[in-house]
């Protein structure tokens, strides 16, 4: 039985005799997607979890995550996993705004996502009260395979992001929102 | 290790020392608890320091409570620890007010200084004398001290509670 094993996606186009054709949107979507380089902000259990992920068992390195930089200069993708405090929350938003566009974000874990069991006077109730979030994964902690499909739609929405998206006003008006000019 | 009669002369030479200020002398599951006058408790802390026979050189832990039904509402407690015999000490100290005074420690034991940043982040009790005290753990500008019990566990932030499933 002859079974379609394709590598990767690739884009619709024009083929011809050494040459292809398309659209340049969807070359620097495949190209963005297969080389997120994350920064792992890493506080609590989850941390320990994206270890797990980044092993050989799981390996987020053969999605192109092999280059993990804790400057958030280099990096694209932003993973909070952890739980953040409020002392913690300030120093998240400085680490968010240093890095440059286009950059995306995944939140890993519930303590993340909404303050987990953490409903406390000292945990900030989720990272979307001071940043703005892609993905969300629930968990807590979420399994290495739920960190991976985390990770592919965090590429999904790479792969189909227009180039124009960080210059529109709906953006720079979601980051108002935030506070973050 | 501390037998009884080891704590018995203890509890007596400090009540030999300091007489009144010694309010009282108890052993809950045989740990020797000494409850002392606040204005004395810095003298106290000394002269276990100091005295060759007691010894008492390392300072485990300083925490408050708060007893918000009692006549005296705030209770400092501190773990003391004599190395070189093995003897562990508590001692409290019982205290009003809104935000209660005592003398710091920090010239005695420098642990003292953040064990006491902690006691003043969560139950606002202000040490006399500390070189540096702000909060510790909290945001810098929080208004209330969450440990003392008027104030609630959960954040008031959050509005998408079920009460139902809470209990309430």
């Amino acid at each position: 039985m002859a079974v379609d094993i394709r590598a990767d996606y690739k884009p619709e186009g024009i083929e011809g005799a050494g040459f292809f054709a398309t659209k340049l949107d969807d070359v620097v979507g495949l190209a963005r997607k297969n080389s997120l380089w994350p920064l792992p902000f890493a506080t609590s259990c989850c941390g320990i979890e994206f270890m797990a992920t980044m092993a050989s068992t799981y390996d987020l390195a053969r999605f192109g995550s092999e280059r993990l930089s804790f400057s958030p200069r280099q990096a694209d993708l932003l993973m909070v996993m952890g739980t953040i405090s409020k002392r913690m929350g300030p120093v998240l938003r400085q680490v968010y705004e240093q890095m440059a566009e286009p950059k995306w974000v995944l939140s890993m874990g519930a303590c993340a996502c909404t303050g987990g069991i953490f409903d406390t006077y000292s945990v900030l109730q989720g990272i979307d009260r001071i940043i703005p979030v892609d993905v969300y994964i629930p968990g807590c902690p979420p399994r290495p395979e739920q960190v991976l499909d985390g990770v592919m739609k965090i590429q999904e929405l790479v792969q189909n992001e227009s180039r124009r998206r960080r210059e529109t006003p709906e953006y720079k008006a979601m980051l108002a929102e935030y506070g973050i000019i | 290790m501390m037998t009884k009669e080891n704590q018995l002369q203890i509890a007596e030479s400090l009540k030999a020392h300091f007489g009144d200020d010694i309010l009282s002398t108890e052993t809950p599951f045989d740990f020797l608890t000494i409850t002392v006058k606040k204005e004395k408790i810095k003298d106290v802390v000394q002269f276990l320091y100091n005295d060759e026979s007691l010894q008492f050189r390392f300072l485990t832990d300083i925490c408050a409570v708060h007893f918000p039904d009692a006549s005296e509402k705030f209770q400092v407690v501190y773990h003391l620890h004599n190395l070189v015999n093995n003897y562990r000490l508590r001692l409290k100290v019982n205290m009003n007010g809104e935000h209660p005074e005592l003398e710091t420690l920090t010239t005695i034991f420098p642990g003292a200084n953040w064990m006491e940043r902690e006691t003043f982040d969560f139950y606002g009790i202000h040490f006399k004398g500390h070189p540096n005290l702000k909060r510790i753990l909290n945001v810098d500008d929080m208004l209330i001290h969450p440990l003392r019990k008027e104030f609630p566990l959960e954040d008031q932030v959050r509005l998408d509670k079920n009460d139902a499933q809470f209990g309430r």
